[in-house]
């Protein structure tokens, strides 16, 4: 295996335009690793082999004459499969969109592009991104690198598995309840949720419009702000997209490596304990709260009384947007068409029948059909009024908690990776696993999920979510890259590189 | 039980409450949510981009110019203009609305409480009191193939036309509009009439009914006279001309009160309005109320206008029609009954878009209020619908005024230009219709009708002048008419002499 692929995408950029190394020799090293273990991970739902090297050669160009597009210039990125991209299959890991290639880029693309950033392909997910271990992908699981056994997170384990298993060095997720931070947990990688508005939502395939926001992924804290910096900023094609300058990530990043907190104000949501989590998250959860201590935090409890309707709320709102969302998705003007070829049989309103019927899986209609009722005259007051009101509640707990401290900690999920399979015939039970991360979609704050150690009980990640008032992302950056330097010398080392080796399954 | 009841027994009877819906396309460069072109007709699908077909991930971004006509609709209508409103997304499936949602306003409108006086044929005035105008997208076109009935049931195939798929609509809605009594099918005309005037002053739509750039729907009720509570009313749909409206109105008035007189009830529900027969019948029921789950439209901040633009909106509307209209008398020197006829003709602002292209008033009005009102009504046409367009009859008036045409040409060139041949210019050279003003040509045609008439010729040569009638004749038919006759007697007597 080829050493340029355990190497963080700062590092590989570096090489990449002091020319040591060429684009070209990074991405075809992805793509051989890809090639040996995908077949066991299936982080992957389509290679772009050609499109991929092509890149890479246009960014080798460039740098040969003395341009470089962006610091990410010439490192590959898996992206997932939500976002579209014109010269690939957009998925969205559902039957209905199956082989369903886009007319346009998303703006999250077209600027990964415009940065020079080589899309090495489209990552597996939860179908249009509902769940939390991508076993609702019509593709089938994908594994967690940590132990194939179990699940990657989700809806963006194709992300966060392809970079624990060193497919590639950045990854795209998009957060709409926990997305990216959730599966950042449970691989032990870094996943981002920035404040929303701040990326722009246009050609992310929409499962919930007020909660969606797509975010940067990677194995270390600089590198996701590296990859938050290019893909953030705002763009006119969507009406919720923030213009305002681009935070100082970057920058944050740099000073929060020099392992210096003193100043900051940490605040320990006292509501994110309790039943339900795992004992070896709360053991690393505290252990890491001292290590924020021990680089001069401030650590304080906050109480935040109102995080605890969250869920419920979620699932309210969520569900009720996708039940509007999804409703396009009628076999007339692309995707999945349902013997609907032959004339004079069928209605129109047939085949849009019958297409949905087969096109989305269990959870997608099990979340029409709670969103198309929670819509409903007589009940709009009851549900979805009754969940915009929760979500008011819940941004005012944040708002009071940021005047107390610079950022909030909790951990990420209250387990570690469970059993694929385990779960997936309880849907309340997997829903449990976005307990900690919904609060912030609901609010709209930024949020973050970095490495926290391993459980005793079974050696799997843990993530420590480090949360932002809107529009100051780059205060978690700055603690996740204070902790995650701690961190490292405390356990003699990144903890990624304690994945087990993977056996060469082709795809 | 008869269909239908007299008219002036349903008025004995009952008491009518109108309401009425109109749907007004605005004439903005582009569409209401993307930067595809807002233009009517074109190849289908040929002005649709991933947001108007609502492609996966597409996002609507409002067209800015579209608020601020709905923001001047509004404030014509004397409405106010909230301070803070929402889009709303209306969930309902059907094949040529692409995301299966309408993006519209609910709760929220961005104008309410407004009102529109309406003059009426005795000069009374009606005040139709305004509930409300909303922006919203249109839909798309689609085209049901085989089937008995042209719907989407049972047909073999749809056809799909997104082009009109997201082109920006204002729905002005009025409130229950009572005490109209035997006026209700003209108050419903007028109200449409002086709503379309009011738009096309305000240009923020071409207002072509038979395009479809002003839809009505109205919905009409009976009540036992002298009763207060309303009766179930019907919502009578594609209703494509002012004189449609006025006779739908008067149509539902006479069948529901066939219904009612007989112990029947009136079912709530849609009803088509059929041209050819006058009638409506039964469309969609209403009695399970659609369920269009609004709520929110997440995609979209909402529109919160400043109290200064609101004003200066404001202070820079045009004028209103009735203001207009006594300028335009003025500066015209028309009497009242002229006027009166003019606007009964629906012809006051053809004319005076037909004098700012150039056109004389007298000529302007000549043309609108004789013969191309003649030929509305064998067309059994709108006026304003009519294919020709003011700048096109100010041209025809141009020709004439010099000497290009005389006005039995003239009236052939409008032929042609109804009839889609181009415009005048083109048609004068397609069907040759110029004055014959080369001398030479019409010296030849003259010497041969001396030469064939030589008895004539003979008479003019001794001084009986009278005697040229015969070869003027002969000359024009052998000019096709296009020969100025006055020219024409000038040069015989110039060759005789």
């Amino acid at each position: 295996m080829s050493e340029l692929i355990r190497l963080s995408a700062a590092d590989l950029a570096d090489k990449i335009h002091k020319r040591e190394v060429s684009a070209v020799e990074v991405t075809q090293a992805h793509l051989d690793r890809i090639a040996d273990v995908d077949g066991a991970v299936h982080a992957f739902l389509h290679v772009n082999t050609e499109g991929a090297l092509a890149a890479a050669a246009t960014v080798d160009e460039q740098i040969a004459v003395g341009e470089v597009a962006s610091p990410l210039a010439g490192v590959p990125l898996a992206l997932k499969d939500v976002l579209c991209t014109i010269d690939e299959p957009t998925t969205v890991g559902s039957k209905i969109l199956q082989n369903w290639l886009p007319p346009y880029d998303a703006t999250v693309t077209e600027r990964l592009r415009k940065a020079g950033v080589v899309i090495l392909g489209k990552t597996n997910m939860d179908e249009f991104a509902m769940g939390s271990s991508t076993e609702n992908s019509a593709y089938g699981p994908t594994r967690n690198p940590w132990d194939l056994e179990r699940i990657p997170g989700g809806s963006g384990g194709g992300s966060s598995a392809s970079l624990a298993a060193f497919e590639a060095p950045l990854a795209i997720g998009t957060d709409t309840g926990g997305s990216i931070r959730q599966p950042g947990a449970v691989t032990g990688t870094v996943g981002v949720k920035p404040t929303y508005g701040t990326v722009s939502r246009y050609g992310l395939v929409a499962f919930s419009s007020s909660l969606d926001q797509a975010g940067p992924c990677a194995r270390t804290v600089l590198d996701a702000a590296l990859l938050h910096e290019v893909i953030a900023g705002h763009d006119p094609m969507d009406s919720t997209s923030i213009d305002a300058p681009v935070r100082p990530v970057v920058e944050a990043a740099r000073q929060g490596a020099t392992g210096d907190l003193k100043g900051v104000k940490v605040g320990v949501v006292r509501e994110f304990r309790g039943e339900g989590y795992q004992q070896g998250v709360i053991d690393s959860f505290d252990a890491a709260v001292q290590q924020l201590r021990d680089l001069g935090a401030e650590v304080v409890e906050v109480s935040c009384p109102h995080f605890k309707y969250a869920l419920g709320a979620y699932y309210l709102i969520a569900p009720s947007e996708a039940s509007s969302n999804l409703a396009r998705f009628d076999a007339m003007r692309y995707g999945l068409r349902v013997d609907g070829d032959t004339l004079g049989e069928l209605s129109a309103e047939q085949v849009m029948s019958l297409t949905r019927e087969a096109g989305f899986g269990p959870e997608v209609k099990r979340r029409i059909i709670l969103g198309t009722y929670a819509l409903s005259a007589g009940y709009y007051d009851a549900y979805y009024g009754s969940a915009q009101k929760v979500r008011t509640l819940i941004s005012r707990d944040f708002a009071a908690a940021f005047e107390q401290v610079d950022v909030l900690v909790a951990p990420t999920t209250p387990t570690t990776a469970f059993k694929i399979g385990e779960r997936i015939d309880d849907p309340l039970a997997m829903y449990l696993n976005d307990l900690c991360t919904i609060p912030s979609n609901l609010a709209g704050n930024a949020a973050m999920s970095v490495p926290c150690g391993l459980a005793a009980e079974n050696g799997l990640p843990v993530g420590l979510q480090v949360m932002a008032p809107a529009l100051a992302d780059e205060r978690m950056y700055r603690v996740a890259a204070a902790y995650e330097v701690a961190r490292d010398a405390a356990q003699g080392g990144p903890l990624i590189n304690r994945v087990p080796e993977l056996e060469a399954i082709s795809r | 039980m008869a269909e239908v009841m007299d008219y002036d027994e349903v008025l004995e009877r009952f008491d009518p409450v109108l309401g009425l819906e109109v749907h007004v396309e605005l004439n903005t460069n582009t569409k209401m949510f993307c930067g595809c072109a807002n233009v009517f007709g074109g190849e289908p699908n040929t002005h649709v981009c991933p947001v108007c077909l609502g492609m996966p991930g597409a996002l609507p971004a409002v067209n800015g110019k579209a608020v601020e006509s709905a923001m001047r609709i509004g404030l014509a209508l004397n409405c106010e203009i909230a301070e803070w409103c929402r889009f709303a997304r209306k969930n309902y499936f059907y094949p040529d609305m692409p995301k299966n949602f309408q993006t519209s306003q609910y709760d929220e409108p961005i104008a309410f409480n407004g009102y529109l006086d309406v003059e009426l044929d005795d000069g009374s005035t009606y005040r139709v009191d305004i509930e409300r105008a909303h922006m919203e997208e249109d839909t798309g076109k689609s085209l049901h193939v085989g089937g008995a009935t042209g719907r989407i049931h049972g047909a073999d195939y749809s056809l799909l036309d997104y082009n009109r798929a997201g082109v920006p609509l204002i729905e002005i809605v009025t409130k229950p509009l009572v005490g109209t009594g035997a006026r209700a099918p003209e108050v419903a005309r007028a109200y449409v009439a002086a709503l379309r005037d009011l738009l096309r002053g305000l240009d923020v739509s071409d207002v072509r009914m038979d395009q479809g750039s002003l839809r009505c729907d109205a919905n009409v009720s009976l009540m036992p006279k002298g009763a207060t509570e309303f009766g179930t009313r019907t919502e009578t749909k594609n209703v494509n001309s002012l004189r449609s409206v006025e006779r739908a109105v008067r149509y539902e008035m006479t069948r529901h009160a066939a219904v009612l007189a007989s112990g029947g009830t009136i079912r709530q529900e849609t009803r088509h309005f059929d041209e050819s027969t006058a009638t409506t019948r039964a469309g969609r029921a209403k009695e399970t109320a659609e369920d269009y789950r609004y709520f929110p439209e997440p995609d979209l901040v909402p529109i919160a206008p400043s109290r200064e633009w609101v004003e200066e909106l404001r202070a820079s509307l045009p004028e209103p029609p009735w203001v207009r209209r006594k300028h335009l008398q003025e500066d015209w020197g028309l009497t009242d009954l002229e006027l009166r006829d003019l606007v009964n003709a629906d012809a006051l602002e053809l004319v005076a878009a037909t004098v700012d292209a150039g056109a004389k008033p007298d000529d302007a009005r000549s043309w609108w209020v004789s013969y191309l009102s003649q030929q509305a009504k064998t067309l059994n046409q709108e006026l304003a619908e009519l294919p020709i367009t003011p700048a096109q009859v100010a041209r025809v008036a141009a020709l004439v005024a010099d000497g290009s045409l005389t006005n039995k040409l003239a009236r052939a060139v409008v032929d042609g230009v109804l009839a889609g041949e181009g415009e005048p210019d083109e048609v004068v050279e397609k069907r040759g219709l110029k004055v014959v003003s080369d001398d030479s040509a019409l010296t030849a045609a003259i010497d041969e009708a001396l030469a064939a008439q030589p008895d004539v010729a003979e008479k003019i040569r001794s001084g009986k002048v009278a005697a040229a009638g015969a070869i003027v004749g002969a000359v024009m038919k052998a000019t096709k008419g296009q020969a100025d006759a006055k020219r024409v007697r000038e040069l015989i007597i110039e060759r005789c002499g």
